[in-house]
């Protein structure tokens, strides 16, 4: 195995898509000679040339139209919406065109876009640099919505969204941008199946549902609550919201009866909401204790250091949250 | 000026009076109740479509708006399979499933009719990247209306597609009204054609009841486009007949202006030309509409007799299935 770290992973990702099909582009605000804010297109643009890594204006609206329309004519365009926020200055081309174009036409094109994005919080970004949308593409028949929360993941699930025929948003986190970790040898062509989540760290006693940032945090919080209080928590990350693996989380909650979800984004119609619909649906009689959702409070991200230390969930208030409202019986 | 042919004009002429019996079936059958939702019709703006495709190959894109019917037809769509469509039947081009206002036929590079206002243009600037990029030779035509030109969409398809030299033709069909509002209440400018130089494009206000003029003018669009020189902005002065969309009572509009606009209608103004100009008579501009409505006629036995679709293919389409590489 090799080590990258998550922009490294992403990169080669694209690198590796692009040389296997001239097909795929890449368009974005700085994705060309700069390289990008991250450094995650670098080398792209003198590698595959301008025709194929195009600077955009900053017009995310035209754009990932125009994307769609080279999708539906041929090309296999990946598309870069620097800060997840900014997915709200292209939702009529997300919801109205590419995720219907296909069904609306009767089945006529497909439409093989990918756009990604960098969200979540931790940098102090900021309400309109922080957030964590994925819910409401989630909500949307036609997309699929990724979030992988590890360099292998973003290999694996980049490059199986940019050959999927289909609409793929990639939600990448800001925070995790230099961490780093195992992947496949370079020339190993690696994917990972979109759709399907990953128990991270096995467990009988409680079953905590992550997504993206807040796999480590779950995980730093499992150490925690067996070495404090002898809690053996699975720790699951669902890696894709939308198609949903809700089989993998409803298997652990049968063997555990408990279940918390954390996620950086608000909890009101979100994906721990889903979970917690899909496991009562699914496996009523198996919960042993009401579900837990792991949140920010319904407020938007603080600037402050050290009031948005305070909104995020971390691994210490998932230990306690568990400790205190699901370790009964245990 | 690029000289018409005698058989482009009769190619136009053939495809007005299919788009005009097509409008005029859709609008009866309308107010008979046997179409479903909304349609917007074009009648009065056949020239545009029938113009601007007479210039292009089945291998180049168009993308359309609202009011696609006739941009369809034009393209070569098949009149069976649109008003089954308009019909909600499982034969129609979308089985149903997206109607008048998602006419497509990708097939000769019809990329569909588009319900948001706008959205031609952007998605029209995809598929003239497509060419550019693959080198294909093909170019794009984005219909749009005056109602358009004001999104803040149509500025970024326009300065991305001069910025990148696309081979792109941005067709504006200002027919007077957007929705229920006449133009100067929402444009500032006496032509949107005026605005091409703010992205260094050429642009050009034509008489759109004239399909002579529409077709020589787009194609120097064309050519200019094919030849990797870039966008240009055209815009075509037409009128609507018919309401914003069928049922629409029209009172915005002044007394006496669509029967003035009636009488100056272009399929009778594209037969003088043929007439005149090259000869054909008078009979044989009579069996081109009586095709034509035979055409129409059939469409119309064709989806009244055609199958509801079934509710088991709810899902169908939603997603390709497995990848495309």
């Amino acid at each position: 195995m090799a080590k990258l770290k998550y922009y490294q992973a992403f990169n080669r990702a694209l690198r590796e898509e692009m040389a296997r099909d001239e097909n795929v582009i890449v368009l974005g605000e700085d994705v060309g000679e700069s390289g990008g804010i991250f450094a995650q297109t670098r080398g792209l643009h003198a590698e595959f040339g301008g025709l194929r890594v195009r600077d955009t204006p900053i017009a995310e609206n035209g754009f990932v139209s125009a994307a769609v329309g080279a999708a539906m004519t041929g090309l296999r365009p990946v598309v870069e919406i620097g800060f997840e926020d900014f997915l709200t200055c292209c939702m009529d081309p997300l919801v109205n065109q590419a995720a219907k174009l296909r069904y609306m036409l009767g089945g006529q094109v497909t439409v093989p876009l990918t756009v990604y994005t960098f969200g979540s919080g931790g940098v102090n970004a900021g309400p309109q640099h922080s957030q964590s949308l994925g819910a409401w593409f989630a909500q949307v028949p036609g997309l699929k919505v990724v979030a992988p929360s590890t360099p292998r993941d973003t290999l694996g699930l980049f490059k199986s969204a940019i050959r999927d025929d289909n609409p793929v948003i990639c939600l990448f986190a800001k925070r995790l941008i230099g961490s780093s970790g195992a992947v496949p040898e370079e020339g190993e062509d690696f994917t990972l199946p979109i759709g399907r989540a990953e128990v991270r760290r096995e467990g009988n006693d409680v079953t905590i549902v992550a997504i993206s940032t807040m796999v480590r945090a779950a995980l730093v919080a499992a150490e925690d609550l067996a070495e404090q209080h002898g809690i053996e928590a699975e720790v699951i990350d669902v890696m894709s919201l939308s198609p949903l693996d809700a089989e993998t989380v409803i298997a652990s909650v049968k063997r555990s009866g408990k279940l918390a979800i954390v996620h950086e984004a608000h909890a009101p119609c979100g994906i721990g909401a889903e979970v917690i619909a899909r496991v009562s649906e699914q496996a009523y009689g198996a919960l042993k204790a009401p579900p837990l959702r792991i949140t920010p409070p319904f407020a938007p991200s603080p600037f402050a250091p050290v009031l948005e230390k305070a909104y995020l969930p971390d691994a210490a208030r998932i230990c306690s949250e568990i400790q205190g409202k699901l370790s009964d019986g245990l | 000026m690029s000289k018409l042919t005698v058989e482009a004009a009769r190619t136009m002429h053939r495809n007005m009076c299919r788009i005009r019996y097509f409008e005029e079936a859709a609008s009866a059958k309308y107010k008979d109740g046997d179409l479903p939702g909304f349609i917007h019709l074009s009648i009065g703006q056949e020239a545009c479509a029938a113009g601007v495709c007479a210039t292009l190959k089945a291998s180049d894109y168009i993308t359309s708006t609202h009011r696609g019917h006739g941009h369809c037809l034009a393209k070569g769509g098949d009149a069976k399979r649109m008003m089954a469509e308009l019909f909600a039947k499982q034969a129609g081009y979308s089985q149903g499933r997206g109607g008048s206002m998602h006419i497509a036929d990708v097939s000769v590079g019809m990329l569909g009719a588009n319900g948001i206002v706008g959205q031609s243009m952007p998605l029209g600037v995809g598929a003239a990247l497509t060419a550019q990029v693959k080198d294909s030779g093909a170019v794009a035509v984005a219909f749009f209306g005056e109602g358009a030109s004001g999104a803040g969409v149509a500025h970024e398809a326009m300065n991305m597609a001069a910025l990148w030299r696309l081979p792109l033709v941005f067709f504006c069909e200002v027919n007077r009204y957007a929705e229920l509002s006449p133009y100067e209440t929402h444009v500032p400018l006496a032509n949107v054609a005026d605005r091409a130089p703010a992205y260094d494009m050429p642009g050009v206000t034509i008489d759109g009841g004239d399909a002579v003029a529409v077709f020589e003018t787009m194609t120097e669009a064309v050519v200019r486009a094919r030849g990797g020189q870039g966008p240009t902005l055209l815009e075509a002065k037409t009128y609507r007949w018919h309401g914003h969309y069928e049922g629409d009572p029209q009172r915005y509009k002044p007394e006496g202006e669509t029967e003035a606009e009636m009488a100056r209608d272009p399929i009778c103004r594209l037969e003088t030309v043929l007439n005149g100009s090259f000869g054909v008579d008078k009979a044989a501009i009579e069996t081109v509409h009586r095709k034509e409505k035979a055409v129409i006629a059939a469409a119309v036995a064709f989806a009244e007799e055609a199958d509801d679709p079934t509710p088991d293919g709810l899902t169908a389409n939603v997603y390709a299935e497995g990848v495309g590489v």
